[in-house]
């Protein structure tokens, strides 16, 4: 095991600065220029804002994926990806970031500076039954839920990774089984967090709307994102020399955990999609026929990405095996998902002003991805790449399959 | 070469070799049964009969003789199919899923566990076949051309779904479960003496030699059916589940359902397993192979599906609410507090609350409690489906068409018949199969058996120590 400080070449990084430098201008330039179709009282600036809000949910999602995926595995005693974790760490502690800028997101939404969430709209509560009814539960209560949520998860994430450090200079097992307890623990918050979060910030977006199934979709979108960014960060540092000691096989497994959870994604979006669809009940189905209606070609890309992509691309063995062909497929789901989130929220906010993607989506894309690429990077250099004395790490540098 | 880590238990107890695990699960086959086993037998075939006349009963009277009523036209029957059905998943989440994730610690549990299967979802079949009213016309249900009546199928609609769905998983669980008897059976037949009994072995072992060619092919054939078995697992129970949920029926009608069924269908099975192997592994005294490690992982098990149901539970209640829509809102203050409010207390009190027991680590490694708590869970799974089922209908949009629903002696006789059966059978298959996929199980001794683990720790010692010297 040699080369286990990263450092994070220049030209990376001189890159992630382009990237944002593009993401900065572009959603200056889309504020100037998005006004809606025809005239619309509660249109300011939507679709500019919009994108903010999907740029920071999406990589918030990758970096909280990546820390239900680092507690998963302590708690289900997973030894393979063991010597993988320090990257899966580094991914999850984007996660301060993210819930930075969805907290500015949210504040300014409660102080009226863009109006993507109808129950801060006092114009929208004051006319609408529905919405009374439910301030309840919006309000107070959820700011109060909002904050448990950021403290929870950031809580259990720093711990584990925390222990994980510490457990580098102890011979000992007493940070691993900690960490076990905190897994398994973070795993309760994160079953019930992981649900309300996604109705309480993406699904509330559709005010009316409600779905029993959609915690359980997003977050199926937020793990896959998070294996593919950790797979992708893998194989690019193999490339650049370092982890010599991650087998072929780990990656493979990777690899193989980026095509189940495409299917568990898969699954989940079409149980939805299909229990609503049939029973055809209007305040339900609306929904979908919103998106059928705009956002037809960016529904069935995106589906068509999401899931017949991997299931086509991956089910061999030799293609989780070629690293070049798993960077580009990782690539494509990784956007394909970004996709997702863009038609979870531009159909309930921008709805019928929606003119087709175009710069004014790609642009903040690229932004957000220089600030992950750059965070994550940076994360990486503060430890080294392999931990020490992990009772698993045996397993993971001999695996085998 | 394969690594395991130091601190995962072993999961072969004492010094085994090879020929003492052979000894150890294929005596049972040899010997001649215990008392123990022949009065468990006759409780089995005699409540097995006893259903059998109720079944009689109904095929010549006719429906009528159940509770279904009016309002209530599905009850006992769909509650009960859904049970059985649910509990055979985890058959097939061990034989597949385990499979594909690695871990060794489901070839103690694997076989008997898959038997499982295959009687659960017989005695499942049975209440489909029979609710139609003519089950001397239930070849209808497959798509059959319009010659053979003017009955032809509906394509959309989730019970043909379900037709496809169950009768697959049927096929591939029997075929999955078939193949990994074969060398068991070649083992059974090399040891035997009598001839008859060789004869037999010796056909269902399919002339099996034990050769590389033959373990390749073998574990080729295991990857690909634990590969097709593994959707399976979501498929079957999703469209249980969507015959509720494509309805348009307040409490039936919500998209959690299919997820949420599997999760259910998986912590009952695992409930029924762990039912089945303690009472094994104490009557076969396979106490090495199916340890406590393995009782606690069921158990961990146990309370990861448990709390996926009980947060589908909530996520429900709590939707119901945020809705807004008032029949959505009647039907959960009705499941809760309405006539069958002791239904649901149940049903939450033994699927939400008591696997939360598990968290003790001294009740989940007790095997007295965990043996009541696997009975607690398979009552609380059952009353799951009857608080879905029968609270939504007897409480329909119309309430003219409100109705309690009272099982008859029929109902209860037909449900306590397949229970019987289930056993009968599984009594059948502890007595003539080999309950533990020995030969499989060999395969992890020298990674997992004690002995085993305890030299290769003393090994990696002194390793450690000839290096630093």
């Amino acid at each position: 095991m040699n080369n286990l400080n990263f450092t994070f070449p220049q030209k990376v990084k001189t890159f992630c600065f382009a990237l944002m430098a593009v993401g900065f201008i572009s959603i200056i330039a889309s504020f100037a220029v998005d006004t809606p179709s025809v005239a619309d009282a509660h249109y300011h600036h939507t679709r500019a804002w919009a994108n903010i809000l999907i740029g920071s949910f999406f990589f918030m999602a990758v970096g909280l994926g990546a820390a239900f995926f680092m507690g998963l595995q302590y708690a289900a005693e997973a030894g393979w990806a063991t010597s993988v974790k320090r990257i899966t760490e580094a991914v999850s502690w984007f996660l301060p970031w993210g819930l930075s800028l969805m907290m500015l997101m949210f504040i300014l939404g409660h102080f009226g500076v863009h109006n993507l969430y109808a129950f801060f709209d006092k114009d929208v509560i004051e006319h609408d039954v529905k919405v009374q009814e439910k301030m309840g539960y919006f309000g107070a209560f959820w700011w109060a839920r909002t904050i448990l949520y950021m403290a929870g998860w950031l809580y259990f994430t720093h711990k584990l990774r925390q222990n994980s450090v510490d457990a580098d200079h102890v011979s000992d097992n007493s940070h691993h089984w900690k960490n076990v307890k905190l897994g398994a623990w973070f795993m309760v918050l994160f079953a019930v967090t992981s649900s309300t979060a996604s109705w309480d910030w993406v699904m509330s977006l559709d005010i009316h709307w409600f779905s029993t199934l959609f915690g359980w979709y997003v977050f199926s979108g937020m793990w896959v994102s998070a294996i593919i960014c950790i797979t992708l960060i893998v194989v690019y540092l193999r490339k650049l020399g370092y982890l010599d000691f991650v087998t072929e096989s780990t990656i493979h497994d990777l690899g193989k955990w980026m095509f189940a959870i495409s299917f568990l994604w898969t699954y989940l979006y079409f149980a939805q999609f299909l229990l609503y669809w049939y029973a055809d009940i209007p305040e339900e189905v609306i929904y979908f026929q919103q998106r059928w209606e705009n956002y037809k070609a960016l529904m069935w890309t995106m589906f068509f990405i999401n899931f017949t992509f991997p299931m086509i691309m991956l089910m061999s063995r030799d293609s989780k095996r070629n690293f070049w062909f798993l960077t580009f497929v990782g690539f494509v789901i990784l956007a394909g998902h970004y996709l997702d989130v863009i038609v979870m929220v531009m159909p309930a906010t921008v709805g019928t002003h929606w003119t087709g993607l175009s710069w004014m989506e790609i642009g903040p894309f690229l932004g957000f991805l220089g600030l992950f690429i750059f965070v994550v990077f940076t994360n990486l250099t503060k430890r080294p790449l392999a931990v020490k004395n992990h009772p698993f790490m045996d397993e993971a540098l001999h695996h085998s399959v | 070469m394969h690594a395991e880590s130091q601190i995962r238990e072993p999961l072969i107890l004492g010094n085994k070799t090879y020929s003492q695990i052979t000894d150890d699960i294929i005596r049972p086959v040899e010997g001649k049964a215990n008392k123990y086993w022949y009065m468990l037998f006759t409780v089995a075939v005699l409540t097995f009969l006893w259903g059998l006349g109720c079944l009689s009963y109904t095929i010549g009277v006719g429906i009528g003789t159940w509770g279904n009523n009016n309002g209530v036209d599905w009850a006992w029957d769909i509650t009960n199919f859904v049970w059985w059905i649910g509990i055979g998943h985890a058959g097939t989440l061990i034989s597949a899923v385990l499979l594909l994730f690695r871990q060794k610690w489901r070839l103690g549990i694997n076989r008997s566990a898959e038997a499982m299967t295959i009687f659960a979802v017989i005695c499942a079949a049975i209440f489909v076949l029979f609710h139609t009213g003519r089950p001397w016309l239930d070849y209808m249900l497959f798509p059959l051309p319009n010659q053979f009546g003017s009955l032809w199928p509906n394509f959309n609609s989730p019970l043909l779904w379900d037709v496809f769905a169950v009768s697959t998983y049927f096929t591939i669980s029997l075929v999955f479960w078939y193949i990994g008897l074969i060398p068991d059976f070649a083992t059974v037949r090399d040891r035997a003496i009598n001839p008859w009994v060789k004869k037999m072995y010796s056909i269902m072992s399919f002339g099996w030699g034990g050769s590389v060619r033959h373990w390749s092919r073998f574990e080729e054939v295991s990857l690909v059916l634990a590969g097709i078995s593994t959707p399976l697992v979501f498929s079957v129970h999703s469209i249980v589940s969507m015959d509720f949920a494509t309805s348009v029926l307040p409490g039936w009608h919500t998209t959690i359902f299919p997820p949420y069924f599997v999760s259910g269908a998986v912590f009952s099975g695992f409930a029924m397993v762990l039912t089945l192997m303690l009472v094994v592994r104490k009557v076969y005294n396979l106490q090495a192979y199916i340890t406590v490690k393995h009782v606690e992982y069921m158990n961990i098990v146990i309370i990861v599906t448990g709390s996926i149901v009980g947060v589908a539970y909530l996520t429900e209640l709590f939707i119901s609410w945020y809705s807004g829509v008032e029949f959505e809102q009647y039907c959960f203050l009705n499941r809760a507090t309405g006539p069958y409010w002791w239904a649901y207390a149940l049903m939450m009190t033994c699927n939400v609350v008591s696997p939360q027991l598990f968290w003790v680590k001294k009740w989940r490694t007790s095997l007295t409690f965990t043996f009541v708590m696997s009975i607690v869970v398979n009552i609380g799974m059952w009353f799951e489906r009857f608080v879905i089922i029968v609270p939504s209908l007897c409480r329909a949009h119309v309430p003219s068409t409100w109705t309690m629903f009272h099982p008859t002696f029929i109902d209860i006789g037909i449900f306590t018949g397949t229970i019987g059966m289930f056993f009968t059978c599984f009594l059948l298959f502890s007595r003539f199969f080999p309950v533990i996929a020995q030969a499989e199980l060999k395969t992890i001794l020298k990674s997992s058996g004690e002995k085993q683990k305890k030299e290769a720790a003393l090994h990696a010692h002194d390793h450690e120590a000839s290096h630093s010297h």
